[in-house]
């Protein structure tokens, strides 16, 4: 047919428009990463640390980080690090941020706390939340309650209740040297569960689907006895945007020895293996990571005798921090049919202990009654002591303590009292520094924050602080669902001289009992005092006004006589004699 | 050196309690003489008020424990009591001196710039001033023959009450000298502070909106606590509006005896303050005994005697079952505190009524 001709090559042309367009589009999605610039230089490791605890526990360590190179474009792509914190980042212009959500106390004599596990992991129950921000003093206010609320939706918790000032406090060196743009809040009566975690690992490329985190069996790490999510983002113009997510489990290994827990210190440790902690053996790495390692520390002297590691494909040895030995195992070699199942077995049992911090923290609560207390805070020396300091003769130890206290429990600053060794010290001669923001009601916390300079010889040193409960009202009480409130933990901050190391440990959260009304009956309460001023009100009017009741029957006797007051005005007074 | 402070204070207001009574009594004395009633001068019970009401004051447990718990009311109680003396000695400087100081302490001594101006231009307490004028019409009337010597009688012994303003002028010029010297100091004093707004803003701010709910012995700490948020506002103006409604008609009816008065306002304010304390109520219970002739035939005293007592002694038990030891409810000692507002409705009902009975008394012996 004639006509048919031009109209065969018309679909044959848009046919072979169509194909070279759709080959544009497709090539970026087909491209590795470094092809537009946006998502290139991106990088993801994970790594898994193993550790048996003197106390017939393992610690499991899972730590992932995400790097992200300096881009000065808004909306730029991104392909392995997660949009939402990058955005996270650029809108309330964040320099340095830990987000923290922890179940159960870090046991500092058992698990120890010098090394950098305990010092960067341990951290206060509940969550803790603290942001270094770039921007001028008066914005960060806002930018913080914006950014409470931006994380509370993105995981899942009420991390905005931290919005308020009453419930954070900037700190002005005592917890990291600022000029004023640190921000610190914690919420220590806020629960932890599979949903905080859910949108934790959301952020990883990887998510819980493949690599190490999917090892983490949820049973097991909620069965745990501290479990702590951590997220900490650095951001910098010359380094990007740094995300570091770790999580710290303290897990107890289910073997048939373990259930006798008789005398512990005859028991034989019960031997553990992934499979056996997490139900699960490691088949194969994240795809998406640069690095994907497994590392299993033992203290140096526990391999030959006491010991045997279960698998024997480590593929390197290194010195782990204060006499361990950090075995490392690659994930890349294992696939399904050749799984990775890193454990250990015990020989022969043991007691032995973890290296402790030079001194021990503590915190509680001294007087009764609901009417005032003391806060005391006491730092012991460990048995590590000694090797800490060399020379006990003329070394002092700095340390640092922050205490925020809610504006509930009203303390005098002036009654602070330390005392060394059960001895009273005059303040001059212990106190480096010390700032103190007085709390205001119903507006700040208060913080203290003080630099104490110890002699190196000392046992023990106790601060001691008075305070003053206030008392409850309706509205206060709706917005807390205790009767007793939480004074969220103070840290202290060891600094050991010779060895710039710098020693963090968390203290207890105290329970302070308030005085509580009888909430049950404001419709009573309001009624009875009303009542009394009704009393009061009426008769005394009453008596005032009686007098002039007689004076008006007086005078309607003799009617030349003027009255006080205008005798048509008691017409309208119920007259009652 | 508090404690030297406080009972000084405490001592010479009772000095001054004493001294105000010696001059209300002679007052009386006068008053009484002429009006023609001597017998009643012999008949009534013819206390020593000032003694007293001084001796009163001194032993009440109420001053003694707030002087051994070093609380700053005696110092209050002394600027009151020391603006009521002056104000009854006609003293203008110093009655400004104790009044700008008292408010400056407490806010509540305001009120009794009524019974002190009155008290500067009528002079201390006497009967209705009616009765004055009923007297010389009736000496005028009667007895044509003692004309000049009632007349003398008139102009030497009382005359007529009339208001004098020079001493209410002096007062009001001192009271704003002495006002401006207190705010210069605070504003000195103050200057790193945040200065006189923060000052006012923490002393009479705080007591008007009442911020603190800890418990104390009125009625307004469980109200506050337990009122919701959206009347909270409504009802601090109802308390508070419930001292100053009743300024007006007390001062109407009581104007002739403007110590009788300022004893009433003390009472009031004590009660319905935001936060009261039984310093307060020592004041008015020793300025009570300054009435002793006048109020000799109260009704309720032994209720009210034992009240106080009764009261005094259950309500630190019912403190400390409460706070203390956890075993008690607020409820318990709320209800300690509802008790002793009724005890001072009562004395304060009853002390009111007592007065306008005896003015009520005195006019019948007089037209009789």
């Amino acid at each position: 047919m004639a006509s048919l001709r031009p109209l065969s090559r018309g679909p044959f042309l848009l046919l072979l428009i169509f194909f070279v367009f759709s080959l544009s589009l497709l090539r970026p999605i087909q491209g590795n990463g470094g092809s537009d610039g946006g998502g290139g230089g991106e990088e993801f490791s994970e790594e898994l640390l193993l550790k048996p605890l003197p106390d017939r526990k393992v610690l499991a360590h899972f730590h992932f980080r995400s790097a992200a190179p300096p881009s000065a474009a808004n909306g730029r792509h991104h392909h392995l690090f997660p949009k939402a914190i990058a955005q996270l980042v650029q809108k309330f212009q964040i320099r340095e941020l830990e987000l923290s959500f922890t179940q159960g106390r870090w046991n500092y004599e058992r698990w120890g706390g010098s090394d950098p596990i305990s010092t960067r992991n341990a951290k206060p129950p509940g969550v803790e939340l603290w942001a270094l921000f770039d921007l001028p003093t008066e914005e960060i206010d806002p930018t913080w309650k914006n950014l409470t609320h931006a994380l509370s939706g993105l995981f899942c918790a009420s991390i905005n209740f931290l919005e308020s000032p009453t419930a954070y406090s900037s700190p002005y060196w005592g917890f990291l040297s600022n000029n004023g743009n640190l921000r610190y809040g914690a919420l220590p009566r806020e629960a932890v569960c599979t949903e905080n975690l859910t949108p934790w690992l959301k952020i990883l490329p990887c998510r819980d689907k493949a690599g190490i985190a999917s090892l983490l069996y949820r049973p097991s790490i909620y069965k745990g006895y501290y479990h702590s999510q951590r997220l900490r983002l650095l951001s910098s113009e010359s380094k990007g945007i740094i995300l570091e997510q770790t999580l710290t489990v303290v897990l107890q290994p289910n073997s048939y020895t373990s259930s006798l827990l008789s005398s512990s210190d005859a028991q034989l440790q019960p031997s553990w293996s992934l499979s056996q902690l997490f139900k699960k053996e490691m088949t194969g790495k994240c795809v998406l990571a640069k690095s994907s390692k497994i590392f299993l520390e033992l203290e140096r002297g526990l391999l030959e005798k006491i010991v045997e590691i279960r698998d024997d494909s480590w593929i390197g040895k290194f010195d782990g921090q204060v006499g361990s030995s950090l075995y490392e195992y690659k994930v890349d070699n294992s696939n399904e049919n050749k799984p990775l199942d890193v454990g250990i077995t015990w020989k022969l049992p043991l007691v032995w202990s973890s290296v402790h911090a030079p001194f021990q923290a503590s915190r509680f609560l001294m007087g009764s009654g609901n009417e005032r207390g003391s806060i005391a805070i006491s730092l012991q020396s460990t048995q590590t002591h000694d090797q800490y300091f060399g020379d006990l003769n003329d070394c002092t130890v700095p340390v640092i303590v922050l205490q925020v206290v809610p504006w509930y429990v009203k303390v005098y600053y002036h009654t602070l009292q330390i005392s060394i060794d059960g001895k009273p010290q005059t303040l001059s001669d212990v106190i480096e520094k010390i700032q103190v923001t007085p709390s205001e009601d119903k507006l700040l916390p208060g913080t203290l924050e003080i630099m104490l300079r110890f002699p190196c010889s000392m046992l023990s040193a106790t601060l001691s602080l008075d305070f003053d409960k206030d008392s409850y009202t309706l509205t206060n009480i709706l917005q807390m669902s205790y009767p007793d409130y939480d004074v969220s933990d103070d840290s202290s901050l060891l600094h050991n001289l010779q060895e710039k190391y710098l020693v963090r440990s968390y203290t207890e959260v105290l329970l302070v009992p308030l005085t509580t009304p009888d909430f049950s009956m404001p419709y009573n309460v309001i009624t009875f005092t009303c009542t009394v001023l009704a009393l009061y009100f009426g008769s005394l009017l009453n008596v005032l006004r009686g007098g002039l009741v007689r004076r008006e029957i007086i005078s309607q006797k003799d009617s030349a006589r003027p009255g006080l007051v205008p005798l048509y005005f008691l017409g309208y007074l119920p007259a009652k004699e | 050196m508090a404690n030297l402070l406080i009972f000084i204070a405490d001592f010479v207001t009772a000095m001054l309690i004493r001294a105000t009574g010696q001059k209300l009594l002679l007052s009386r004395r006068q008053s009484l003489e002429y009006l023609n009633l001597p017998k009643l001068v012999k008949n009534s019970a013819n206390i020593n008020a000032g003694d007293l009401a001084s001796l009163i004051y001194l032993w009440n447990p109420l001053t003694i424990v707030t002087c051994l718990g070093l609380c700053s009311s005696p110092i209050d109680n002394l600027m009151v009591v020391l603006t009521i003396y002056a104000a009854c000695s006609r003293l203008a400087p110093l009655a400004a001196f104790g009044y700008v100081l008292a408010t400056h302490l407490s806010l509540y001594p305001a009120i009794l710039i009524l019974p002190v101006i009155l008290l500067l231009g009528y002079g201390p307490d006497a009967p209705p001033a009616k009765l004055f004028l009923h007297k010389s019409s009736n000496s005028d009337g009667k007895d044509p023959s003692n004309n000049d010597e009632s007349r003398s009688a008139v102009t030497t012994h009382k005359p007529v009450r009339c208001f004098s303003r020079r001493p209410v002028v002096h007062f009001m010029i001192w009271v704003s000298i002495w006002s401006c010297y207190v705010l210069f100091l605070c504003s000195i004093y103050l200057k790193g502070l945040g200065g006189l707004q923060e000052m006012f803003k923490k002393t009479y701010g705080f007591i008007l909106t009442v911020g603190d709910l800890s418990p104390n012995i009125g009625v307004l700490w469980y109200f506050f606590a337990e009122v919701f948020e959206f009347f909270r506002n409504f009802f601090l103006i109802v308390f508070h509006v419930n001292i100053l409604f009743m300024i007006l008609p007390l001062a109407i009816r009581l104007k002739h005896r403007p110590c009788f008065l300022a004893f009433v306002y003390t009472a009031i304010s004590a009660m319905l303050k935001s936060y009261p304390s039984v310093g307060d109520s020592a004041l008015y219970l020793g300025l009570l005994g300054l009435f002793a002739n006048e109020l000799a035939d109260m009704q309720f005293s032994f209720f009210l005697f034992f009240g106080y007592i009764g009261v005094s002694l259950l309500s630190p038990v019912m403190h400390n079952l409460w706070i203390w030891r956890g075993t008690g409810n607020a409820n318990f000692y709320f209800a300690t505190g509802l008790v002793y507002s009724c005890l001072q409705t009562v004395l304060i009902v009853e002390s009111v009524s007592t007065m306008l009975k005896h003015d009520r008394m005195l006019r019948k012996h007089v037209i009789a």
